[in-house]
């Protein structure tokens, strides 16, 4: 920890020293990624070109680990301290820009024409945030489980049915060579079980909250779709096809390596590892359950602090971020998603048939945001606690029953949240 | 001049000595307890540009609200009880009448608790806020086990090491070892032993009955989850009471053994008119440092379960936490937190009267 400190004040210390420091307004940022040396190496490289690429302004980076990055900047927000640029995770910033921790941000939107729709973060019609790059999840498994199974590839354009899947899932079964047929990562905890899990949800046809209105999750959590999700839910762990809510960690993330599953759930993070084990794994897209095959977008974007009295110099620094060559270098360094095709196309695994290009045409294909709503942070606790419960075997319908009523006190609670 | 101002006026160096601490009890202790009553009475928000509402006692309305109901079972056309598969007698679904149903107005949005009764009819109780009933069941039945069990496992631990033997402080340092390593660091090395798959629990009570005993998986099952953190929990803090025994048992005096052996005194008559009474005092301590300390059960819960699985492990602070940070909601974790000081307020006070010295 003072380890981290050290480094991060050293590393904010060279970057004011390194600028032509008098002329120059000085600006701070925050960013999440303390702990990550990859991650630091880029965001502190991109600071400093920034600096070096004109005379008004002159960045200064304090790193956070991303454990502590939320409350750090709550506290600063109560606080008043607010550094001038931000990064926020997606779902979370119309919380931020609600409570007025954000102000709008004004770059020429004619930069992120071509970005991926879940790097922009729109609430109340204006952006306030911007990703230089996007996460997904994908179906992961391999080429020769397939064909073991006997089971056709999915694609695309022809997923296999909610019916297909679960017959996948019983061939990996009857085979008897796995612990458990699917991997969801049910021992990952928190944000996890909302991005993850809520595309399933929403392939039923169900969501969170009913995004109509915002105002209620009435008919959206506990309606026909989402009573026939969570009996799904159920039974992938009551008839044994996955590992509940006590799944060991360490066997979540070298599981689908060593073999004990035949499917994993996994994001285009963990994709590096899986191919350096097995040149054949597939990505690929989520089970259709009648509503469309869909996964989960947004990951950590840029944005400026209501209190910045230098708007005009961090949307500055941001545009400056949103060049390809940054969008590639962290698609590069950490294996992220790049934010538009040209990038991706520059990068070592994302371009046209590279290792993770299907992460890629996932993103652009049928990627969709987490509720756009101040009300998700609570909402996405409230939905956490409601699929462990019901993967432990609680009733279904009143669970999702507590589960409407507390998202929809919490809405009126709030005075709607500034939905009308 | 009278007593009472001799302490303001001829001691100003003592209270300028006494500010900086009196300073911060007032800032970290005082300061947040008046706000956390105050809150209770709002609808305060961790993070909201909405103006702060005085609410009155709708967080407590809302934490401790209760109803029952009475159902008959369903029957068929020719008036027989309708059974299940399981033979169970079929009742109509609560949600029936819970949710937007204007005949029962007063348990709207509550929550099955428990429930009891016959194949005609049953009785349900409801709450509105079932976890937190829950939460407050756990972390009662956390005290009353852990109470006792921790007190006497700590005396006995005292009077072995209390023990003029060679290399006995070995032991002690044995047995303190636990309370000085963080009890983050302590649950998260009891999750491994606790572990479903091939946890040290699993494989030790395997190898000792040849294989007989099939591993469980301890944290993930509703019932067995809360005893585990009570074994554990026990085991971590058990040292630090030990000492405070030992304390107590070293300022027995000596002589006082000493009378009882020629008297020819048992062992048990010994501890049962010597030792005991000695400690009165020492025990009226622990126990309500102990229970005290049960109640704020929280980082154990943080690290190994969350609350889980299926609110088996839920407690009251866990609770306060969850809703103060994790859902914004500063005025209902208040609310918990004064409930909790009234509760464990009153548990010291009747404490104190039952340990009472009687004249």
């Amino acid at each position: 920890m003072k380890h981290l400190k050290l480094t991060a004040g050293a590393l904010a210390l060279g970057t004011i020293l390194a600028g032509p420091a008098l002329a120059q307004t000085e600006l701070t940022m925050w960013y999440h990624g303390a702990g990550n040396d990859v991650e630091l190496t880029l965001i502190n490289q991109l600071v400093s070109d920034f600096n070096a690429s004109q005379a008004d302004y002159a960045v200064s980076l304090e790193s956070f680990p991303q454990g502590a990055y939320n409350d750090s900047v709550v506290a600063a927000a109560l606080a008043g301290n607010l550094p001038d640029i931000i990064d926020v995770d997606g779902p979370v910033m119309p919380n931020w820009a609600w409570a007025g921790y954000m102000q709008p941000l004004t770059i020429d939107e004619s930069l992120i024409e071509n970005f991926l729709p879940g790097t922009k973060g729109y609430w109340d019609g204006q952006l306030y945030s911007i990703g230089l790059w996007d996460a997904a999840v994908a179906l992961v498994t391999r080429q020769s489980i397939l064909d073991d199974l006997g089971l056709r590839t999915p694609t695309l354009a022809e997923p296999w049915t909610g019916d297909e899947f679960m017959a996948a899932l019983d061939a990996a079964k009857a085979s008897g060579s796995y612990e458990y047929p699917l991997d969801l990562g049910m021992a990952w905890t928190g944000e996890w079980y909302p991005y993850a899990f809520s595309p399933f949800l929403q392939s039923f046809g169900g969501d969170i909250v009913d995004r109509s209105t915002y105002l209620t999750a009435e008919g959206a959590l506990n309606g026909e779709a989402a009573l026939a999700f969570g009996e799904w839910w159920q039974g992938l762990f009551a008839d044994g096809y996955a590992p509940g809510t006590s799944q060991d960690p360490a066997a979540r993330d070298n599981g689908f390596i060593e073999g004990k599953y035949a499917f994993s759930w996994n994001g285009n993070w963990a994709a590096l590892g899986a191919l350096a084990v097995h040149d054949d794994t597939l990505f690929l897209p989520a089970p259709d359950f009648g509503n469309g095959s869909t996964i989960g977008a947004a990951s950590w974007q840029f944005g400026i602090s209501a209190t910045s009295e230098h708007p005009e110099g961090a949307a500055a620094f941001i545009e400056f971020a949103l060049q390809d060559q940054y969008l590639t270098a962290f698609s590069d360094g950490i294996g992220l998603i790049p934010a538009t095709a040209t990038a991706a196309a520059n990068s070592a695994n994302y371009a046209d048939g590279g290792a993770m290009s299907a992460f890629f045409d996932l993103t652009a294909e049928q990627a969709l945001v987490r509720p756009v709503t101040p009300g998700y942070v609570v909402a996405a606790k409230v939905f956490e606690k409601a699929l462990a419960d019901i993967a432990n075997g609680a009733d279904v319908a009143d669970t999702l029953d507590a589960a409407v009523d507390e998202i929809d006190n919490d809405i009126e609670a709030n005075g709607g949240y500034g939905h009308m | 001049m009278a007593k009472g101002t001799k302490l303001t006026q001829s001691n100003r160096a003592g209270w300028a000595f006494a500010l900086p601490g009196f300073g911060l009890m007032v800032m970290f202790i005082i300061l947040p307890f008046v706000f956390a009553i105050a809150l209770s009475f709002t609808n305060q928000r961790l993070i909201s540009p909405n103006p702060t509402k005085f609410v009155g006692l709708a967080n407590y309305q809302q934490l401790l609200g209760l109803g029952t109901i009475t159902l008959e079972s369903e029957r068929d056309e020719n008036g027989a009880i309708v059974y299940d598969e399981d033979g169970e007698a079929q009742f109509p679904r609560l949600r029936g009448y819970t949710r937007n149903n204007p005949d029962y107005p007063r348990i709207d949005g509550m929550r099955e608790w428990f429930s009891w009764g016959n194949d005609e009819s049953r009785t349900y109780v409801l709450a509105r806020d079932v976890v937190f009933m829950k939460a407050i069941v756990n972390t009662v039945l956390f005290v009353i086990v852990v109470a006792p069990v921790q007190a006497g496992l700590a005396l006995c631990l005292a009077l072995l090491i209390n023990q003029r033997l060679r290399g006995i402080n070995v032991y002690r340092a044995i047995y303190f070892m636990p309370v000085v390593v963080s009890i983050v660091v302590v649950s998260l090395l009891w999750r491994f032993i606790y572990d479903g798959n091939d946890g040290l629990l699993n494989n030790l009570l395997s190898g000792l009955t040849f294989g007989a005993f099939e591993g469980r998986d301890w944290l993930g099952s509703p019932s067995t989850a809360l005893g585990s953190i009570m074994v554990m929990s026990i085991w971590q803090a058990v040292g630090f009471h030990m000492v405070i025994w030992l304390s107590g048992l070293q300022t027995i005096s000596p002589t006082l053994y000493e009378a009882a052996d020629i008297e020819g005194a048992s062992k048990w008559q010994t501890f049962r008119y010597v030792t005991w009474p000695g400690l009165r005092n020492t025990a009226v301590l622990i126990l309500i440092v102990i229970t005290m300390q049960a109640f704020a059960l929280f980082a154990q819960i943080d690290v190994m379960t969350n609350g889980g699985p299926l609110d088996s492990t839920q407690t009251i602070v866990f609770q306060a936490v969850e809703r103060g940070y994790g859902k914004q909601d500063i005025s209902g974790g208040s609310a918990i937190s004064v409930i909790l000081f009234v509760i464990v307020l009153t548990i010291s006070l009747i404490q104190r009267y039952l340990t009472r010295e009687k004249n």
